[in-house]
């Protein structure tokens, strides 16, 4: 395969009640639960789409950095060939156990088709794909820990062998309150050359 | 020019055979593994489902290990593989991909802290890597029921990207109440064993099993050869298909070109045929849009139910024997037809030569996946 060069267009990280932009902070509350942080984020970036409220809160920390990353990506005249590729350690843990907790109690045996729905991680590229109507390439990936090195060499494939012209990807981890959301766009052209040890610098930060 | 990727290894465990020449001679006998069960432990009122035995499932597994540490999961996985990793050497250029949707979801069933880790699917794909010695990072996929199709698009990739020469894939899923309750929440449940494209289907069947494949640059040994993927998302609702089955029309597409081979060139499909009426439905458009509606088409759901991350790879196992033994199955449970557009549901097996084979898989979150495959000359 040819090795065309790709670079890191824009990145965000979300974490600890805080959005970080391009490095620069945006968005900070004092110490709060993820719900009222990311209402409040979503609130301040006045990204009026109701539908936020019904998702899982791993749905919501994905969206929440797509929504900061492809604002300006968006046409009205043209497609938007833009693969997602995220992972995160926990799958969706956070809704697994709320939903197990729903069929655990013979008496108050509640299951809910809206709550199951997001005991699937993939579920949040869903979400993110009907936001921005990206009709694209997308798969979800399970790692220990944030993987650089996979991210980027399967990134590198999408993009050389013109299955999309560019990919967000994302680590988005979500269990119990502890999150941390780091989602960066690539392409063929830009400034910051798309390299591990970029990508891990920046994720650390 | 992108490099040559085959398919030279397949296995899988289920409900009617250990192993694939036992699952093909069920098949053509018409057996399915799908049975009526009362088991309160995963559903107050009795089902019909697709499940492995425990007796069988535990004796096949003690011929090739002792240790007791292992989930039903993980020796379904661990049986599935061990035929076809022994035979290879396990360096740093072997990748191995885990798919799963709910891996060992049973674990939350008694909360505690070593149940909570094994719940972890990174936790299962170690488990699992280290009883053969792999030594690269387990790459798990979830991406609901096309995982299992979805790793075999990943696994070519990979080794066009020149990171591995070989891959291994396990896919699997369990019969759990967390899924049978969920699926059944929606309303999702069939009454009788599914039939995939009738007209009175009214939905899935679950089933359990693993698969499992070799996905290697290495011509030697091809039964089959990947010549070309899409997984393009609908981006229409999560938990419905698109109506005009958008998705995977450009799933196939995208396969279609990167094959630079003609939809009309395709010999058969093993389409996913949940039996739900909007999944049917869905399929049907598409594959009238893309001017398949004449290819033979199956859905293995009748004999199998729908197994999760397991169907895709699991069905791509059956579709492979299918090439090779130049033999249609039929589409189990299918009666009369039952979707609005026309497709060519395989009613009884048949003898026909293929060289194009078509696997498709659609998803929650509006996935979907289509793989093309040539056979060898």
């Amino acid at each position: 395969m040819v090795e065309n060069k790709t670079y890191i267009q824009s990145f965000c990280t979300i974490q600890n009640n805080e959005i970080i932009l391009e490095g620069a902070s945006i968005f900070k509350l004092e110490p709060t639960l993820f719900s009222d942080f990311s209402k409040k984020a979503y609130q301040n970036f006045e990204m009026n789409y109701p539908k936020f409220f019904k998702m899982d809160s791993l749905s919501k920390l994905a969206f929440l950095g797509a929504e900061l990353l492809l604002k300006n990506e968006n046409s009205e005249s043209k497609e938007n060939n833009t693969a997602l590729l995220f992972a995160n350690n926990s799958s969706s843990l956070d809704t697994d156990v709320k939903y197990q907790n729903s069929i655990s109690d013979p008496e108050n045996y509640f299951p809910s088709p809206a709550v199951f729905v997001y005991t699937l991680p993939n579920i949040c590229l869903g979400e993110i794909s009907i936001r921005h109507q990206l009709k694209s390439e997308n798969s979800f990936f399970i790692f220990e820990t944030f993987n650089p090195v996979f991210m980027a060499n399967y990134a590198k494939i999408l993009l050389n062998s013109n299955k999309a012209e560019k990919v967000l990807c994302g680590w988005v981890e979500y269990y119990d309150e502890e999150y941390k959301a780091f989602l960066y766009l690539v392409a063929k052209e830009g400034n910051l050359e798309h390299k591990i040890e970029t990508l891990l610098t920046e994720y650390n930060k | 020019m992108q490099k040559e990727v085959f398919i030279t290894e397949t296995n899988c465990i289920t409900p009617i055979g250990f192993d694939v020449a036992t699952n093909i001679q069920n098949i053509v006998g018409s057996v399915s593994g799908i049975q009526w069960h009362q088991n309160t432990d995963l559903m107050k009122m009795p089902f019909y489902a697709s499940i492995i035995n425990d007796e069988a499932l535990n004796s096949a597994f003690a011929k090739i290990s002792t240790a007791e540490k292992y989930t039903r999961l993980e020796k379904m996985m661990i049986l599935a593989l061990q035929p076809i990793v022994e035979k290879s050497k396990l360096d740093e250029r072997t990748g191995f991909i885990l798919s799963t949707t709910k891996g060992n979801i049973t674990a939350l069933e008694n909360p505690s802290s070593d149940n909570f880790q094994q719940a972890h699917l990174g936790h299962l794909a170690k488990n699992v890597a280290d009883f053969f010695g792999f030594a690269t990072e387990p790459i798990v996929v979830s991406n609901a029921c096309v995982s299992g199709i979805l790793a075999v698009s990943i696994a070519k990739r990979l080794i066009q990207g020149e990171m591995f020469d070989n891959v291994f894939i396990i896919a699997g899923d369990e019969v759990s109440e967390f899924v049978l309750s969920g699926f059944n929440s929606f309303q999702a449940m069939s009454d009788s064993p599914c039939r995939p494209y009738s007209k009175n289907r009214n939905g899935v069947t679950l089933g359990e099993a693993t698969a499992a494949v070799l996905v290697s640059s290495d011509k030697e040994n091809a039964k089959i050869k990947v010549i070309g993927d899409g997984s393009i998302n609908d981006a229409n609702h999560i938990s419905g298909p698109s109506r005009t089955g958008e998705g995977l029309f450009r799933s196939i597409e995208s396969a279609l070109a990167e094959a630079k081979i003609n939809a009309n060139q395709i010999d058969y499909i093993s389409a996913h045929g949940t039996a739900t009426p909007f999944n049917d439905e869905m399929e049907a458009i598409a594959f009238n849009r893309l001017g398949l509606e004449n290819v033979p088409v199956n859905s293995l759901k009748g004999f199998y139910g729908h197994t999760l991350g397991a169907s895709g790879l699991l069905e791509t196992v059956i579709g492979i024997e299918s090439v090779l033994e130049s033999k249609l199955f039929v589409s189990l449970g299918f009666d009369e037809m039952g979707v609005s557009q026309p497709i060519n549901i395989i009613e009884k097996n048949e003898n026909k030569n293929m060289n194009y084979f078509l696997k498709t898989a659609s998803g929650f979150g509006g996935c979907n996946t289509a793989v093309l495959f040539e056979k060898g000359r």
